[in-house]
């Protein structure tokens, strides 16, 4: 919703031309001024680095020695595209994650939200604020936290396991989560539910904009929770949904931390870890190879292109625009 | 929700004055309101549950963390002084219930050991392996945890170059934020619309497409391995607060700012006499995510202050300390608890103008 809106609503509007006036003129002059600081900014950090991202994606050269520059032409495009496998893998594991943690976080966040709207709850400010906590905590210190709480012999998730269930999971035997090559991807699906504050947020203030007119209407035809949920609620709150999910794609393209902190972007269990942003980060940084490290990012802005493109495509068969927006 | 909680008719059902009908409502609400305030109080449990890890490990002695067997809490062994020796203290099963008691001589079969809540009755000997008995905890804080941390970490210096880097980039992305949105939100100008476009854009853009260049263009500088990369390009306004900020304005009515221009202020001056004032919340909120963002900023120092440890900030500092002592958790939870202190407190005392702030973004 908001700027996503925003860009659809713009898209359809027409400006006018007309000549200017005299005090039109004095206005777009103050406005140009104004915003004259995002203008520089904007050449400065966004549109020539795209286009010298693109030029550079051309090179083969290093930054301390420039004058070795090469001309590749497309041979850091062939490279990304046919003969570099850890580009696929790499692919293969972040969109595998965002598979799974991406309905469960949404997923979290919608019920989460219903329930701390639900006018039964008692204390519902204080719970909210308690739930939105650990989207404060820094993320490196975040993922410290799990990676000793998700420890097979010493943290509490397998402790918590066994005395719920009864069954041995602790020490030698325990699950180890970090290091299991499926269990992986569980474990860190749930250190991302740290970071779920913000759509948890956006979700409740949408619920708060439902008319209650349509509950009450839907209680005098005697409709129960569940096909309120779906029929209301759901439908009332896709907009967030639709935002939620746009930018969790894209955060998802480039997650860094998680996997940089707990394995140093080794990729550990078996490459299950090695994201598509680490493997930018290893071209680019650690082996300066910026030519095709600008490709690797160039490649990524195209996919994130694509799949926004994508969504906002399929927006109009689930996303609900309240009448009054169209 | 005080007055929620508080409502009397959520009395006991019991109340027998009251008609019976409503009296069933009554109770029936309280059932549902209980229960649901269970079940968020349990998943919130579940949810914070690591905090809890972290708070309970960073009070750990070393020998603690290793040993499966100790409790989860901050504990040592219990130790009990008897005619000036000390000697470990057991849980012993006996007929009136366990008891704890100091074992003075081990034998293998049976032990001497001494009432530790009746030291005065002596020694008396206890039939059985004492090997298989649990030793006796008591809760103990290594509060000491946290001063090694903070030495370690060298905690002073990094939170120096992180509030530096937090407050500089606070002052100038909020600034400069609000000066760009003033201009998109009050004033008519060919290719308005399709500039805002282009600006809302850029938050969907991922910065790594441009990252190469600029960093390329800071090394051509000099500039790699000090601040400058990271504190410069905020100055020049961010999509996000930019966005936030036009939202806000555009909310206070025209009326002041119509009044100000008769009385012949320039636009400088009713943007910072007339607008600042009255978006004081906004300013705020967005002072805040800006503050929370460089707080946590991980990337940007990792690869700019690459060659440089001495200037780090904590993000950075907090990863470098976990690879040097992963095998003291306690000390890393210790470190991770204090890297966070500041920006949690921030939070609970400023969360009003935090939450009215993400409700603006998500809001027309």
């Amino acid at each position: 919703m908001a700027f996503l809106d925003e860009i659809q609503r713009a898209r359809s509007e027409k400006a006018p031309r007309e000549k200017l006036g005299r005090m039109a003129r004095w206005e777009a002059r103050w406005g140009y001024a104004f915003i004259a600081l995002w203008m520089v900014g904007f050449s400065l950090w966004y549109l020539i680095p795209m286009a010298a991202s693109l030029v550079f994606s051309l090179f083969d050269f290093e930054l301390t020695n420039l004058s070795a520059a090469r001309f590749v032409g497309l041979g850091n495009w062939r490279r990304l595209l046919f003969e570099d496998p850890l580009v696929w893998q790499s692919l293969r594991v972040t969109f595998t994650f965002a598979l799974i943690s991406l309905p469960v976080g949404m997923v979290s966040a919608f019920f989460l939200a219903v329930l701390l709207n639900s006018k039964h709850l008692i204390a519902a400010n204080l719970f909210r604020t308690l739930f939105y906590a650990p989207a404060m905590v820094p993320a490196v210190a975040g993922v410290l936290i799990w990676s000793g709480v998700l420890d097979p012999t010493t943290g509490w998730i397998n402790r918590l396991i066994a005395f719920v269930f009864q069954v041995d999971v602790v020490g030698p035997n325990g699950i180890r989560w970090l290091a299991d090559p499926v269990l992986v991807y569980i474990a860190y699906t749930l250190i991302g539910l740290w970071g779920i504050g913000n759509a948890i947020l956006y979700n409740l203030a949408s619920l708060q904009g439902v008319p209650t007119e349509l509950y009450e209407a839907a209680d005098i035809d005697g409709a129960g929770w569940w096909r309120k949920l779906t029929s209301i609620t759901v439908p009332m709150v896709s907009p967030v949904i639709f935002y939620n999910l746009v930018l969790g794609v894209i955060a998802l393209l480039q997650f860094f931390v998680t996997p940089y902190v707990l394995t140093g972007g080794s990729g550990f269990p078996q490459g299950q870890t090695y994201y598509y942003m680490i493997h930018f980060f290893k071209q680019a940084f650690g082996f300066l190879n910026m030519g095709y490290g600008a490709t690797i990012a160039w490649f990524m802005f195209l996919i994130a292109l694509g799949i926004t493109v994508l969504l906002f495509g399929t927006a109009k068969y689930w996303v609900y625009y309240a009448a009054e927006r169209r | 929700m005080a007055a929620s909680a508080t409502r009397p008719s959520a009395a006991p059902a019991a109340a027998a004055s009251a008609p019976q009908r409503v009296d069933g409502m009554h109770a029936r609400n309280a059932v549902v309101r209980a229960a649901i305030t269970s079940l968020v109080l349990v998943i919130l449990l579940l949810y914070l549950m690591p905090l809890g890890y972290s708070i309970a490990t960073s009070l750990k002695s070393k020998e603690q963390v290793s040993d499966v067997n100790a409790p989860i809490l901050p504990s040592a062994p219990e130790r009990f002084e008897f005619e000036g020796e000390t000697y470990d203290v057991y849980r012993v099963p006996t007929e009136e219930g366990e008891q704890r008691w100091a074992l003075v001589t081990p034998g293998r079969n049976s032990s001497m050991f001494v009432d530790t809540q009746n030291p005065d009755a002596g020694l008396f000997e206890w039939e059985g392996r004492w090997r298989t008995l649990a030793p006796a905890y008591r809760l103990a804080f290594q509060w000491s945890n946290y001063q090694r941390a903070y030495e370690f970490i060298d905690f002073i210096r990094l939170l120096g170059f992180t509030l530096m880097y937090a407050g500089i980039t606070t002052i100038a992305a909020t600034a400069s934020a609000a000066i760009v949105a003033y201009g998109f939100a009050r004033f008519k100008f060919p290719f308005r619309n399709v500039l805002f476009i282009v600006l809302i854009s850029t938050i969907i853009l991922p910065p790594q497409v441009t990252l190469v260049p600029t960093y390329a263009f800071f090394f051509q500088l000099g500039w790699v391995g000090t601040w400058l990369p990271l504190i410069v390009p905020q100055f020049f306004s961010n999509a996000y607060n930019v966005f936030l900020l036009r939202q806000y304005f555009m909310t206070i009515p025209t009326s002041m700012e119509e009044a100000a221009r008769i009385d012949g202020a320039g636009p400088i001056r009713t943007f910072v006499s007339v607008i600042l004032p009255q978006a004081v919340p906004a300013l705020i909120a967005v002072s805040l995510f800006h503050f929370f963002f460089a707080w946590n900023d991980f990337f940007g120092p990792l690869i700019y202050l690459a060659g440089n440890a001495d200037i780090n900030p904590l993000a950075v500092g907090l990863f470098r300390f976990n690879g040097l002592y992963s095998s003291e958790p306690q000390l890393i939870q210790a470190a991770s608890i204090l890297t966070m202190i500041i920006p949690l407190l921030i939070f609970f005392f400023a969360q009003r103008f935090f939450m009215q702030g993400i409700v603006l973004t998500g809001d027309k």
